[in-house]
């Protein structure tokens, strides 16, 4: 982070998460159960807490990359998520369906489940964090072994 | 239309057992939030990207120690606490739900999916926050195809192991 920030910059993301996190709550999300009954076809609500989600960032995305120049607290330009897509993509895409289909939570809904007290939850973060260490540890050996 | 009604309103109730305003209302928030973030700070926030920049305080692997984690691990533990609390908020004072704090679907699940979750989304840029909301929300061609890949696996993961016996 740079010394330039600005004093509300912790604040604003604390409030975000705030909000953020009260919406998965609210939505059921944060609770695994939810998650699966959507992938069994049984209750396709899950579909508006991603669509309508998706429809405020898209046009916040909008808005701000057509009328606005610099956002306020880091002086940074606004930009929409554009990500270089390769063959991880899919992969990836693959594996953490699989996780997603036999756990029932994500990583954000995980956090928020924490939040609403339920602690079994604390059994997917640390396979989570376990994930996340393994696939860096491997890709980084990989990396200095193509050197 | 009175006919049609009642005809209407038990086709929804078979689709939305639970109704459909917490989960419009809960959307709409998540994306509000995402948005409070991205308008103040210009900083397109995804869920996942924690789970690596977290390792780097404690971990001297190469990836972790990368520059754009480092400078971003402390906001990123601010979002994660931001999440939390804003979740405490509803589950715990505003509408108390002692049946939500805790949850039937066995450890192992949770564990076992946990790992392939982590190594899923950091192989895969992202997760249901940063491709699923925003990356849709940005019309990304990358995270459209990553979303129908993770939806179609989970929805096949998920059936299969309802149609092996696993409940929940």
């Amino acid at each position: 982070m740079s010394e330039r920030e600005s004093a509300l910059f912790l604040p604003a993301i604390f409030v975000g998460g705030l909000v953020f996190g009260l919406g998965l709550a609210i939505s059921g999300m944060a609770r695994p159960e939810v998650v699966l009954d959507f992938l069994q076809f049984e209750d396709f609500g899950l579909l508006f807490v991603m669509g309508g989600a998706a429809v405020v960032t898209g046009l916040a995305f909008f808005l701000a990359t057509t009328f606005l120049d610099r956002a306020p607290l880091t002086a940074t330009e606004y930009t929409r998520r554009v990500k270089e897509f390769d063959r991880n993509v899919v992969v990836g895409g693959v594996i953490f369906g699989v996780g997603w289909g036999l756990s029932g939570i994500c990583p954000g809904a995980a956090y928020a489940s924490v939040g609403i007290g339920n602690f079994p939850i604390l059994w997917a973060i640390a396979g989570m964090f376990i994930g996340a260490y393994a696939q860096g540890y491997v890709r980084s050996r990989l990396a200095n072994t193509a050197n | 239309m009175d006919a049609f009604t009642p005809l209407l309103a038990s086709g929804l109730e078979g689709l939305f057992p639970r109704g459909i305003l917490p989960y419009l209302v809960g959307g709409l928030l998540v994306g509000l939030g995402a948005t409070i973030i991205y308008l103040s700070t210009g900083i397109i926030a995804g869920a996942s990207t924690f789970l690596e920049s977290t390792l780097s305080y404690v971990s001297g692997v190469e990836r972790f120690n990368r520059y754009k984690y480092v400078q971003s691990r402390d906001w990123r533990v601010v979002f994660t606490l931001g999440i939390i609390a804003g979740a405490a908020l509803w589950g715990i004072v505003l509408a108390p739900d002692p049946s939500a704090w805790t949850t039937d679907v066995q450890w192992w699940r949770l564990l076992g999916g946990g790992v392939l979750v982590g190594i899923g989304t950091r192989l895969g840029k992202g997760c249901t926050s940063g491709h699923g909301v925003c990356g849709v929300g940005s019309l990304s061609e990358t995270s459209l195809v990553n979303v129908a890949t993770f939806m179609a696996f989970a929805i096949g993961t998920a059936q299969l192991v309802a149609a092996l016996g696993v409940s929940p």
